[in-house]
């Protein structure tokens, strides 16, 4: 039973809270992308064992889809941020890798 | 026999008296009891009969641990089966029964299984009840469930007439256990100022201290315990709770824990459990350790305890499970037993310590008190009756188990080391590390449970951390209680002497090299009937995985989860594997601790209280006039209304044909509608819906199709823009919040920088369908807004003041009659209803439900989202071409759509179907083809998606996905029917009724 802060409200949100959305950051193939891409846009998703980044949405909350950086093994949560990036930014990968370092 | 002893008892009042029930027999205890110590203050050592032999069985521990002395509590609604005498407080009318006998728990016919134990091994039902294949169901199953079990489920008629709830906290800390330990950790993470709760399963604080008799700063345990919780009381930021046990932990410091409130106080007005829903910042686990039993021959009788339990019943109750006991042991610790009977005057025939050189200081003690001690002896075989153990068998502990020497005594109390209880550590991923020294797993601090931030989420202490010794225990506890609570520990930590025992020695068989026929008789899994022979079978037929052995034998697996059996178990099989015992490992553990009942799971959803219902401002008068609710969604919605003597097909066919050929009128308030809005709205809804939107004029509507991203039919519903920058869009009843979120998604993750807002507004409009050759005329009737043909024709809305009502008509027909949606704010719904009842008596009208809406879109060849779509079908499949741009570059779903699979010629098509005798096709039939499959099924070639008697028509019809279908009208096919019959349909156009639209647009 996760706890992810809301980076727009600032609620520290219990999962009964939220709404998984699966991996974060996978750009959209349209019409044009060929049956590879379109293919992994669709079907494949990155399962590791490790940091995943991941989409939520704080559903019974503010309503907003957010990220979270979550280490799928310690459960430990290197921290969220806005949905409305196409890569994590920089204080996130540098959570990670201060915690990687320890 | 067992007994109550004249003086003594720290837990009971002996001045008081209360009355249970044990099978029928009116007894008598103490307050402070348990079942289990009040039924041996009555002498009563059979409390009953095991899983699979049926073999006599007594209690064998004094905690939650107990295998054997399950029981069925209360009577009546209140009955409840399984359920532990060693942690049952007795109260005053208590009925009990005893479980899994027949005729009587004194003679039990099922005890025959005991003499064909040979021929029950492990894995006996997979070996032998395999053939014949139809025995299994008739004869074997039966009789298996009959002779093997536990208690009987309350009877179907019962009503559990209590009440039960949750509780949510938030806490700094959470401390599991009121042992001496958990209580010094309270002490020193309340003193960094932190929240602090602290909870103990039993209802008395300190734990095992008092009965072995720890000296703490310099005072009796009793006394340190009582000094220390009222100084926790007296604390602020200290909650203190008896009877909660901690049941589980899961991620991110979330704690779930139990509370028996009034199951020793049935009837007083309160909850009998509730159930603590816990967010911790950091949790300590101060639960102890469990003893462990020791295989050996006839380790099963009554009279056979831990010896923990036996000086627990002798110190807490007062009661002596015997009068002459034998200990048998591999420690120290089991000494102290020893000491406690012959303190209390009770004889202890002899000490047999499986280790050759013996024990330390505690065994001096007890020889000095001229007690007999055997060294390096073991227990060969313990006979006795069913009402208990009559003598033991000693041996060499490192022989086959020849006997040489007879000891008679009526109990043994068994020592093999202690466990510490790990469980609540394991349940959020904490791993374990092998100790040598105790031979037990115990938590491995580097290993710990982690927060979301990354520390340590879960502190093990004291016995629960594998630290046996007070001293040693209450200062793992003071140290990990301050680092919980965010700081250092202040001062020092309680004292006391530091432990002074000799090695144990693993003892996991006795005697070490037993032969076959002690080892058949030599129990690890109590309530399982799970034994040494069987384990070893296991191991020998390959099943070499300790997970995969659990399951062959059923190991572990009983409502004890195996808190005794388990390390015996496992160290059994690491023996017969050769291996080491951590090579072997542990199964999982998983929550809850101990069973937690399920009302407390449900807490207060149940009954009215299960789900919200949502009901339309007009709920009432469908109450008040013979409506017949569905439920769609959370929405509960008239299916018909039925009026006197009616039956509900009769009234379905009666509204379908008053709304035909007069007027009939639709409570559509549960239909979705979202309003979506901004300069880039118009781009947005074309990207939602397959067909173009932007281009609709304001004032008017087009129906649209919403598809997900994989290309699937997800909704649909009609768009009436609203203004340039608005559009409203109706979705389905069930789909309005599933479509709402759908749009959010995209909005706020993949067009961001679109100027756009959504705003679900279902619950903000009542809205009613008038429908018939006469829907105009009532609308005239009411005045305020030209409905004319001129003024708002088909696809057209229109605004303004109908009835003296603030409206919106949208000119659209799901029925295909003349049809127009009225739509008022919510709160003026009912006076709509009313108004037009009024207004169109005189024209008949009729309210109707969601049936005969279905009839009547079906008689119009008009699909239903999750009728004609079930998330695998695409619009193209429906025969909807028309409503899929061709011009737009891209919507949702578009790329998905041509995909090779998807634009498979052999998709099956939807067509219309009748059948040739006019009856009814079944729901969800299936199209026969030639030919039967791989798995020998007959082929088939497309099912029945939609299907009914059609009143209008006065004939059976259907809509179909059907392979090729809409290059086959005309032909029949045959379609699978009840009772293995087939119902021949002719394949027609789904448009079963006015196929050119012209009543509708009138």
């Amino acid at each position: 039973m996760l706890i992810l802060t809301c980076p727009y409200c600032g609620t520290a949100a219990d999962e009964t809270e939220l709404h998984p959305g699966g991996e974060a950051h996978v750009v959209r193939a349209g019409p044009e992308a060929d049956e590879d891409t379109f293919e992994a846009y669709l079907f494949q998703r990155a399962n590791p064992r490790g940091v995943h980044f991941e989409r939520w949405r704080h559903s019974h909350g503010c309503g907003k889809w957010f990220h979270a950086a979550r280490d799928t093994l310690t459960m430990q949560v290197h921290g969220t941020y806005p949905a409305q990036v196409t890569e994590p930014p920089q204080d996130i990968l540098d959570a990670i890798e201060e915690a990687r370092a320890r | 026999m067992s007994k109550r002893l004249s003086t003594g008892g720290r837990l009971i009042d002996r001045d008081t008296s209360l009355r249970f029930t044990f099978n029928g027999t009116h007894l008598r205890g103490h307050q402070g009891d348990t079942l289990a110590s009040a039924l041996m203050a009555n002498g009563r050592t059979l409390m009953g009969r095991s899983f699979k032999y049926h073999r006599p069985r007594g209690v064998v521990t004094s905690g939650a641990e107990e295998p054997n002395a399950l029981f069925g509590l209360g009577k009546g609604d209140r009955f409840e089966p399984n359920q532990r005498a060693t942690t049952a407080e007795l109260f005053d009318g208590a009925t009990t029964e005893t479980q899994n006998h027949w005729p009587s728990l004194e003679t039990d016919v099922g005890a025959v299984n005991a003499s064909l134990s040979r021929f029950l091994p492990a894995g006996f039902y997979y070996k032998t009840f395999l053939w014949p294949r139809s025995f299994w169901k008739h004869v074997y199953e039966p009789f298996i469930r009959r002779s093997a079990g536990l208690g009987k489920a309350p009877d179907k008629d019962a009503r559990d007439p209590d009440d039960y709830e949750h509780f949510h906290i938030h806490t700094d800390v959470l401390i599991v256990g009121g042992g001496v330990a958990g209580l010094a950790a309270a002490k020193s993470a309340s003193a960094t100022g932190a929240e602090v709760l602290l909870v103990e399963q039993t209802s008395h604080w300190g734990g095992r201290a008092p009965v072995d008799g720890a000296e703490i700063d310099g005072m009796p345990a009793d006394a340190w315990i009582e000094k220390t919780v009222a100084e926790l009381e007296a604390m602020e930021n200290v909650r203190l709770r008896t009877r909660v046990m901690g049941s589980g932990i899961y991620d991110h410091g979330y704690a779930l824990a139990y509370e028996r409130i009034a199951d020793h106080a049935p009837e007083g007005g309160r909850p009998r459990h509730r159930l603590w829903r816990i967010r911790a910042r950091r949790i300590v686990t101060a639960t102890g350790a469990i003893e462990r039993p020791i295989a050996f021959a006839g380790n099963d009788l009554p009279g056979i305890m831990l010896a923990s339990a036996v000086r627990d019943y002798v110190v807490n109750h007062a009661v002596a499970p015997g009068d002459r006991t034998v200990v048998v042991c591999n420690n120290d610790d089991a000494y102290r037993t020893a000491l406690v009977l012959d303190d209390a005057g009770l004889k202890v025939a002899a000490v047999v310590d499986a280790r050759p050189q013996g024990g330390g200081t505690l065994a001096r003690t007890v020889k000095d008190r001229g007690i007999r001690v055997l060294q390096g002896k073991a227990i060969a075989k313990a006979k006795g009756t069913k009402t208990g153990v009559t003598a033991v068998g000693i041996c060499e502990f490192t022989g086959t188990g020849d006997v040489t020497e007879t000891i008679a005594c009526d109990c043994v109390a068994m020592s093999g080391g202690w466990s510490p209880v790990v469980h609540l550590w394991s349940h959020a991923g904490g791993k374990l590390t092998w100790d040598e020294t105790e031979a037990q797993f115990r938590p491995d601090p580097d290993r710990a449970p982690r927060n979301e931030d990354g520390e340590a989420m879960v502190h093990a202490v004291g016995a629960a951390n594998g630290h046996f010794g007070t001293a040693e225990g209450l200062a793992d506890a003071w140290d990990a209680g301050a680092r919980a609570g965010g700081g250092t520990a202040s001062g020092a930590a309680p004292a006391a002497a530091a432990r002074d025992e000799a090695a144990m020695m693993p003892v996991w068989l006795m005697p070490a090299n037993a032969k076959i026929g002690l080892r058949r008789k030599a129990w690890l899994d109590f309530q399982n009937d799970v034994k040494v022979s069987d384990v070893a079978l296991a191991a020998q037929e390959g099943f070499t995985s300790v997970e995969h052995t659990k399951r062959y034998t059923t190991l572990g697996m009983a409502t004890d989860q195996g808190k005794l059996s388990n390390i015996n178990g496992l160290a059994i099989l690491a023996q017969a594997l050769d291996q080491e015992i951590p090579a072997v490992g542990t199964t999982t553990f998983r929550p809850p601790y101990t069973p937690i009942s399920l009302a407390a799971i449900a807490g207060e959803a149940r009954g009215d209280l299960f789900q919200p219902v949502r009901r339309t401002p007009m709920h009432q008068w469908h109450e008040d006039n013979g409506a017949v609710f569905e439920p769609v969604g959370h929405w509960r919605r008239p299916y018909c209304f039925r009026r006197d003597g009616e039956r509900t097909e009769e009234a379905v066919r009666r509204e379908i044909d008053r709304t035909r050929h007069g007027l009939g009128m639709l409570d559509a308030s549960t239909l979705g509608k979202i309003i979506v809005k901004g300069p880039d709205a118009g781009r947005f809804v074309d990207m939602l819906y397959t067909n173009m939107m932007s281009s609709l004029k304001v004032g008017a509507c087009r129906y649209g199709l919403m598809c997900s991203e994989n290309g699937f039919l997800m909704d649909d519903g009609v768009v009436a823009r609203l203004s340039d920058d608005t559009f409203l869009c109706h979705t389905t009843t069930g789909g309005a919040e599933r479509i709402h979120a759908h749009m959010e998604e995209w909005l706020q993750t993949e067009w961001w920088d679109w100027q756009v807002w959504t705003a679900n507004v279902t619950e903000q409009w009542a809205q009613v369908a008038v429908v018939g050759p006469h829907a105009r005329k009532v609308l005239e009737k009411l005045g305020g807004i030209d409905v004319s043909k001129e003024a708002l024709p088909f696809m057209r809305w229109t605004e303004g003041t109908l009835a003296g009502l603030p409206a919106r008509i949208f000119r659209i027909s799901f029925s295909g009659e003349l049809s127009f949606e009225v739509g008022v704010p919510a709160n003026r719904g009912r006076a709509l209803w009313d108004a037009l009842l009024e207004a169109g008596e005189e024209f008949g009208i009729t309210p109707y439900g969601t049936e005969a809406l279905h009839v009547m879109r079906a008689e119009k060849g008009f699909i239903m989202i999750g009728d004609e779509t079930d998330g695998t079908v695409i619009p193209q499949d429906l025969g909807l071409h028309w409503a899929i741009s061709k011009k737009k570059e891209d919507y949702i779903g578009k790329r998905a759509q041509a995909r090779s699979h998807m634009a498979d010629p052999d998709r099956w098509q939807l067509v219309g179907l009748e059948t040739t005798d006019g009856s009814v096709l079944d729901d969800g039939a299936y199209a026969i083809a030639d030919g039967t499959n791989a798995n020998g099924q007959r082929n088939t070639q497309g099912r029945v998606t939609s299907t009914y008697h059609s009143p209008t028509l006065g004939r059976g019809i259907a809509m179909g996905l059907v392979l090729h279908g809409t290059d086959r009208m005309g032909e029949e096919i045959d379609f699978t029917a009840e009772g293995g019959a087939t119902r021949r349909a002719r394949i027609v156009s789904p448009v079963f009724y006015d196929p050119e639209g012209e009543r509708q647009n009138v």
